[in-house]
């Protein structure tokens, strides 16, 4: 099974060169700014890749990404501003997490949508369930004649 | 001669199989003893056909039989035997010979233990298990044929992929095939079910047994699939929410739920059609896994209408199988009746919850693991669905799963008493305060994530600890009575709290690697020395590496403790293979304890040599928790009440046994 994957990032890592992956040269003097590059590059896909982020492939075109996501970084834009900058130029293909909007509503709402409807299945079947039981109960009448008996009984 | 001896065994496994899927389901229709124990029969001997064939084919791979097409593209005479042998499944028409043949074997193996079924439900799961066979025979005939010849042989083999030159692929295809494959016996037992239109909790305890050994199987095959990438794709990650981990991943987490909600209907006679339903969804999930990996759709839809035999092929074996056992499912369900009240707050709604929660994972992996391929079917538009999209909603929907873990066992059947459980599980609650403040103060102060993610690791092992602790009657009882309530006590019991202790450690793993390494990219030229979790690297050089069918450039570092003691040497390499011409990365690892100093090295620039270093605190917890789940499982099914093809069932049972 993980053959195909094996084979995939092996095709990536053929593009680009074996081994590390951001490389010293790349990293930004300012500490605060590298540790947004590599938290937008977490969520940034490697195009040529099968599944991997630009900050986990060797590809060369990770590389480039790396380093476009660092210099409009360090131009000054918001983290928001580089993922739309990058989204306009690449397409949603780009983002490792989709959008948060109507057309991806399938997507997003599938866990609500699941727990809640499980949930009120769960529910209601427990409702029937503990409906059928008091229908199960002995009428008054019946409890009445039962103790009869039991006394009877004794 | 050998292989189209193979060849034959397969065709003849097909005719077999025909009669293995048709014959018991007429006897049991029509009544007849004899037809219905054909199946049997038919369903070893058909394993070792199976098993002949593929014998056969590792033989090709053995001897380096380049006139097989298979082995020809997938092996080279100078590769190390082991991985000869193994590369016999690291291609695709090996490993479906592979999935067949387990299925096969898992059918010889109701042949063989089941003699204490009722033989009506015997000869229905085996005939259903024989439908699943044929679809599979077809497929690799058809389609796949490991068997195929090429006239002029050639001299040389094109070699295996590299990455696949290791044992992990010893290890890791036939535990999971193990895992994906043993659920058909659960499917065919829910089908047989739904053929004979009844059902009881002598079903579940049947049911239970093979779940538990594709579920421990399947844990163990992701686990050591897991490792495997760990050190082998050179970038220390561990799990990317990969369509293909994922197809592995949805099967276990339906499994796990389908274990969990046997035991209600065993012990309790509820959920038996929620509990059929599960039976049909995981092996489900296992055949569009299969589909999903084998159709060659994740790359892209174009890819799979390209080249379409296959996956169309799979495509209708999916069609026909799960839509097929979920129409007789829609027509029978309504006839199996459910008993067994409960209150909401009680083992039983534990166990629900459970099931709620594991049905909604299910269900999110699903849709992110499909939405891309939906997208791009539907609109032409390619969008990404990756780890940032599973860990935004697997993580926050697992969570309260696990915490809510501890309190299960400690529920009374029925009717529970949540406040006692809290009661009970105060002192875990303490130990757990201990763990996060702990964390907080002495690891890093920075992480609130550690904290909590550890507390919620160790909440989970307390819990375990906690249940066997009362029900060993610790504190009431003196410690002699203890011991032997404690010896008393049903491996199941152990193996419940072995499975859940287990989930804690590879959540410590996950946590602590993921909140607390330590990661160091430098450029290194020789004596040059980096620092990563108190371990010093000092590079010494680059040497070159000769192996039996690769050569590497192996970087070699001198390794000082914390404690400046010299701890020799740590080597990481890029490597080449030339039947292939692909370079891999060969990671060093050392471990220290449950740790792991990690050194991945890149290319040689002009001011040094790229180096990789990571300090993984506790990683290794990550699969050894899995190990302990899964010894868990073992444990569950070594219990004498569970032992596979041990349950009674009336009388029909002692005189199978007499």
């Amino acid at each position: 099974m993980r053959s195909i994957l094996l084979a995939l990032v092996l095709f990536c890592t053929m593009l680009g060169q074996a081994g590390a992956v951001v490389s010293p040269d790349e990293v930004l003097d300012d500490p605060a700014l590298e540790a947004r590059a590599r938290a937008l590059s977490a969520n940034l896909r490697c195009m040529v890749c099968q599944n991997q982020s630009i900050d986990d492939s060797d590809a060369e075109l990770a590389r480039d990404l790396r380093v476009l996501v660092r210099e409009r970084l360090v131009a000054g834009d918001t983290d928001e501003q580089v993922i739309n900058y990058l989204t306009a130029r690449y397409g949603e293909f780009v983002l490792l997490r989709p959008q948060f909007n109507s057309r991806n509503l399938i997507l997003w709402g599938t866990p609500v949508l699941v727990l809640l409807v499980g949930g009120a299945f769960a529910f209601t079947a427990y409702r029937k369930l503990s409906g059928k039981r008091s229908v199960e109960q002995l009428s008054p009448e019946e409890e009445a004649a039962l103790q009869k008996v039991l006394d009877s009984q004794e | 001669m050998a292989v189209e001896l193979g060849h034959f065994a397969l065709v003849l496994a097909l005719a077999l199989a025909i009669v293995q899927a048709t014959v018991p389901l007429v006897g049991a229709r029509v009544k007849s003893y004899q037809l219905m124990r054909v199946g049997e029969t038919v369903a070893i001997a058909g394993f070792l056909l199976i098993l002949v064939s593929f014998t056969t084919l590792v033989h090709g791979y053995i001897v380096s039989d380049f006139s097989i097409l298979n082995v020809w593209e997938n092996s080279h005479s100078a590769k190390p035997m082991l991985f000869k042998i193994t590369g016999t499944w690291g291609n695709h028409e090996g490993s479906m010979l592979l999935w067949v043949m387990i299925l096969a074997f898992f059918a010889a193996m109701v042949a063989v233990f089941g003699r204490n079924l009722p033989p009506s439900l015997r000869a229905n799961v085996i005939a259903v298990q024989g439908m699943v066979a044929v679809a599979f025979l077809l497929f690799i005939l058809f389609t796949s044929n490991p068997f195929t010849r090429i006239i002029p042989a050639p001299i040389e083999g094109k070699d295996l992929n590299p990455l696949l030159q290791d044992i992990g692929l010893a290890i890791h295809p036939p535990l999971l095939y193990l895992g994906y494959v043993g659920f058909s016996i659960s499917f065919s037992f829910a089908v047989a079910a739904l053929i004979e239109g009844r059902i009881d909790a002598a079903w579940a305890r049947w049911v239970r047994p093979w779940t538990l050994l594709a579920w421990a199987f399947l844990t163990g095959g992701i686990a050591m699939g897991s490792y495997w990438a760990y050190y082998e794709l050179g970038w220390g990650g561990f799990w990317f929410w990969d369509p293909v981990e994922n197809a592995s991943f949805l099967p276990w987490l339906a499994g796990t739920a389908l274990l969990h909600s046997a035991i209600v209907m065993e012990k309790r006679s509820a959920l038996k059609i929620w509990t059929v339903l599960l039976a049909i969804l995981t092996f489900s999930l296992s055949l569009m896994g299969t589909f999903l990996v084998r159709s060659g759709v994740l790359t892209s839809v174009h890819a799979f209408a390209t080249d379409p035999a296959r996956g169309v092929f799979i495509l209708i074996i999916l069609l026909l199988f799960i839509g097929g056992s979920l129409a007789l499912f829609g027509l029978r369900a309504s006839s199996l009746t459910s008993g067994g009240l409960f209150h909401p707050v009680s083992r039983e709604g534990a166990l629900v919850l459970n099931n709620l929660i594991l049905s909604t994972c299910t269900a999110t992996v699903l849709i992110g693991t499909l939405y891309p391929l939906l997208i791009e079917a539907l609109t032409g538009e390619k969008i990404s669905v990756g780890a940032p999209f599973f860990n935004l909603t697997f993580i926050p929907l697992v969570v309260p799963l696990l915490l809510a873990v501890p309190f299960g066992p400690l529920l009374a059947w029925k009717r529970g008493d949540l406040l006692g459980a809290a009661q009970r599980l105060q002192f875990a609650f303490g130990a757990v305060l201990v763990v996060m403040i702990g964390t907080y103060f002495f690891s890093d102060k920075t992480s609130t994530a550690a904290a909590l993610g550890l507390g919620l690791g160790f909440w989970l092992i307390f819990g375990a600890l906690t249940d066997i602790a009362f029900k060993a009657g610790v504190g009431k009882n003196s410690l002699s009575v203890v011991f032997s309530r404690l010896k008393g006590l049903p491996l199941s019991v152990f193996g419940t709290a072995f499975a859940h202790a287990g989930i804690g450690l590879t959540v410590i793993g996950l946590v602590s690697v993921t909140t607390l390494q330590i990661e160091r990219i430098v450029l290194m030229k020789p004596n040059d020395v980096v620092e990563a979790g108190g371990y010093t690297l000092k590079f010494s050089g680059v040497t070159p590496f000769k192996g039996p069918n690769f050569t590497e450039d192996q970087a070699r570092f001198d390794l000082t403790g914390p404690d400046g003691r010299r701890l020799g040497e740590i080597a990481a390499a890029k490597r080449l293979y030339p039947a292939r011409g692909m370079p891999t990365t060969e990671a060093g690892i050392r471990t220290f304890g449950l740790s792991q100093l990690y050194v991945s090295i890149g290319e040689a620039t002009p001011n040094g040599l790229v180096v990789h270093a990571w300090w993984k605190p506790r990683v290794t917890l990550i699969w050894i928790g899995a190990l302990v789940m899964m010894f868990g499982g073992g444990l569950s099914l070594c219990d004498r009440r569970l032992r596979v093809g041990a349950p009674t069932r009336r009388k029909t049972a002692v005189e199978a046994e007499a």
